[in-house]
């Protein structure tokens, strides 16, 4: 018996033990990821169909042509060249063979189909993690087939979220000043598109003078600043009947205007006798409150997107520079302290940047600092570049930048930019006339 | 009945007993040498400890200024000794040259016997000085210090060990730039939260991975930690990318358990 138990001991006796090694991995790749994006499938029944209907030979070679752009000009993936792919598109949805996606250095794959059903059209995509074989999101999108282009948008968000780890921005619209003329008679409309340059459509006739156009959280609603007799007035426009409104009867000029992240209120400036304070009005029962109470110039007012806290900028250091105080006004503090003029601050969606512009040495930036002022970084330098507006998810910055003119006064433009937070994604955003003014809306599709 | 409750009682205190003191003492083989190797090594461990490097290098430092004023006070030639320490972290390849030298210097024991002597020597003539117990007394958290830096310090014994439980420098720096290249870090983290993906793999002798296992698994389910799962995928993808890992080409029992810790936050803040 005790033999035995020797034995089983003597089997569990280690004779060497090792310490688990481990190994700290801190630093990665920042290059775009490789993805595949495999032109979606559709059987030839629906693809006449939709030939006549939206006179498109390959709908979903164009719907994956959408998505193929959108990841392109986010920075954070590299698209591959669709002529290296091996596996016919419609068996690649069913069933990927993925060491051919792998032969091609492709680390995530989107495959999909396209179909017709009860006039609809109905798109599914699925995203597959073609390293560890697996399936990582399916979806099924049905919509009335003019809508093909938001399909497009909306698998890339949800592409982009299921990779980056955040919410995306693709499915979203772009409001804007469009510019015609010349630089000492410009006509300037309201324009909308999305944000890739398409669906443009103008707002207003442009025989007024339209300027700083903002988004509702709602998407619903825009409101901008525009001349009534010769007065600025903030204005409210409903995008979807075309009415538009008067933000309150202020006895004197208003302006900057911008929505609270609940929608219910404007923010904005109001100026009387060269003072200008900052107001807020609710727009349901349209009661004005006053924020700020100085005779300096208070301006740009922005809100954090809990709502509690505003920035705005002032001169009441002497110079133009961001402050930061509490919604109603209260505990104001100033967090920028750098060279130069501070303005423009807009507080992020993600409520841990704001952004802003800055005038420094003749030039202009666009830059990011945190809401206590610190770790302030400037994006981009140029001649003449201003108004940043935050995508939804926070990552990118549309602003629009001015080009210089040459001695006969020719040769002025003024273009939409967009940058990221890392400061080397810089892509003009196309228009078909010049554009000023960018306000990017949240998402469509929430 | 009860006899044979006793004799398994004992035979399972006995595995806990073994499994509590743990064992890698046994199949240790004391070997004696010469005490002027420990020092060449004690470079190595102090680089390779990264965590307690700024400790070490403090006492390190504390430890060379006073040994060069004893020893330019007194009559030690502080140029031999400073010869012995090297100055960067010598290479597998320069640690034989290294230890090869040393043993050369064997042959002449008697001239090293004198530097340590003289050394010695002199601290003791310190450490007694009678006229002077208030500056003993001072300096008793420097010896404390000192001490425990002594007792960090590698012996030839001990390093054996090291080299049967660790990857050596070299090695650990192939690893990591190879993962480096394949890890795709998803840009969009919330770089607030703790981005840490602590990932243990089984390898096969040519580096390809048999098993993984991401340890804190349950994370990745958890509401509000979505990221999480974002980052553990892309930490996987790099492991299956870089497949075969790069592993010393020996000592497969030491790293054919290996855990990668996939730490996004330096990347992600800078």
């Amino acid at each position: 018996m005790i033999f035995r138990y020797l034995l089983i001991l003597i089997i569990l006796f280690p004779i060497k033990a090792f310490s688990l090694i481990e190994v700290d991995i801190t630093r990665g790749n920042l290059s775009p990821l490789p993805v595949a994006v495999s032109p979606l499938s559709v059987d030839s029944e629906s693809k006449e169909s939709f030939e006549k209907l939206l006179k498109k030979k390959d709908i979903g070679a164009e719907i994956s042509l959408i998505v193929e752009n959108n990841l392109v000009k986010s920075g954070l993936f590299n698209p591959l060249d669709k002529d290296a792919f091996l596996q016919n598109p419609n068996i690649a949805h069913l069933k990927p063979r993925f060491e051919d996606w792998a032969l091609i250095k492709a680390q995530a794959l989107i495959t999909g189909e396209v179909t017709l059903v009860d006039e609809k059209l109905r798109v599914e995509f699925r995203l597959w993690d073609v390293l560890a074989g697996k399936e990582m999101i399916a979806l099924a999108f049905t919509t009335v087939p003019t809508n093909w282009r938001r399909v497009g948008h909306i698998i890339t968000d949800k592409v982009y979220e299921r990779l980056t780890g955040e919410k995306g921005y693709f499915d979203t619209r772009i409001i804007y000043v469009a510019e015609e003329g010349p630089k000492t008679n410009r006509i300037k409309k309201l324009a909308i598109m999305d944000q890739d340059g398409f669906n443009n459509k103008y707002l207003t006739l442009g025989n007024e003078l339209v300027l700083t156009p903002r988004f509702s959280p709602t998407n619903q609603m825009v409101t901008y600043l525009s001349y009534f007799k010769n007065l600025p007035r903030v204005y409210l426009l409903d995008i979807e009947t075309g009415i538009q409104e008067v933000v309150g009867d202020f006895p004197g000029m208003t302006f900057a205007p911008r929505f609270s992240p609940d929608g219910k209120k404007i923010i904005m400036s109001f100026a009387m006798d060269g003072n200008s304070d900052i107001y807020t009005m609710d727009l349901e029962n349209r009661v004005v409150e006053r924020i700020t109470n100085h005779p300096s110039i208070d301006t740009s007012p922005s809100y954090s997107p809990d709502g509690k806290y505003i920035c705005f900028n002032s001169d009441r250091s002497g110079y133009q520079q961001i402050y930061v105080s509490k919604s109603n006004g209260s505990n104001v503090k100033r967090i920028s302290f750098g060279k130069g003029l501070y303005g423009t601050p807009v507080w992020s969606p993600r409520g841990d940047l704001i952004a802003f512009t800055k005038l420094h040495k003749g030039k202009f930036y666009i830059g990011v600092m945190r809401t206590n002022g610190k770790g302030e970084r400037l994006l981009t330098e140029n001649f003449y570049q201003e108004a940043p507006s935050w995508s939804p998810n926070g990552r990118v910055l549309i602003f629009y930048r001015e080009t210089k003119t040459d001695s006969q006064g020719k040769g002025f433009s003024a273009k939409l930019w967009s940058i990221d937070l890392t400061g080397y994604n810089e892509r003009l955003v196309e228009t078909k006339t010049d554009a000023s003014d960018p306000s990017w809306s949240t998402l469509l599709s929430n | 009945m009860i006899r044979n409750v006793i004799i398994s009682s004992s035979f399972h205190l006995v595995v806990i007993l073994i499994a509590a003191i743990s064992l890698p003492f046994l199949a240790k083989t004391p070997i004696d040498l010469p005490p002027i190797i420990s020092i060449e090594l004690i470079q190595i461990t102090d680089k390779t400890n990264i965590p307690f490097a700024p400790k070490a290098k403090k006492i390190i430092e504390k430890v060379k200024k006073k040994e060069k004023e004893k020893l330019v006070s007194k009559q030690a030639p502080p140029k031999i000794v400073k010869k012995e320490k090297p100055d960067a972290v010598p290479l597998p390849d320069k640690k034989n040259e290294k230890v090869q030298k040393l043993e050369k210097k064997k042959q002449n024991p008697k001239k090293i016997d004198q530097e340590v002597k003289q050394v010695s020597e002199f601290e003791k003539k310190e450490l007694f000085d009678p006229d002077n117990i208030a500056a003993l007394i001072d300096k008793s958290k420097e010896e404390t210090a000192e001490t425990t830096f002594k007792s960090n310090k590698v012996t030839q014994s001990q390093d054996k060990n090291i080299d049967v439980m660790g990857l050596s420098l070299s090695e650990e720096d192939a690893l990591k730039a190879q993962l480096f290249g394949c890890w795709s870090i998803p840009l969009g983290l919330p770089y607030s939260e703790n981005l840490l993906v602590r990932i243990k793999l089984k390898l096969k002798p040519d580096g390809s991975v048999i098993k993984y296992e991401v340890l804190d698994h349950a994370r990745m389910n958890k509401p509000g930690q979505g990221f999480y799962k974002v980052l553990a995928e892309s930490a996987l993808r790099a492991i299956k990318l870089c497949q075969p890992l790069r592993v010393p080409s020996t000592g497969y029992e030491r790293w054919k358990d290996l855990q990668l810790n996939f730490d996004a936050r330096d990347m992600l803040e800078g």
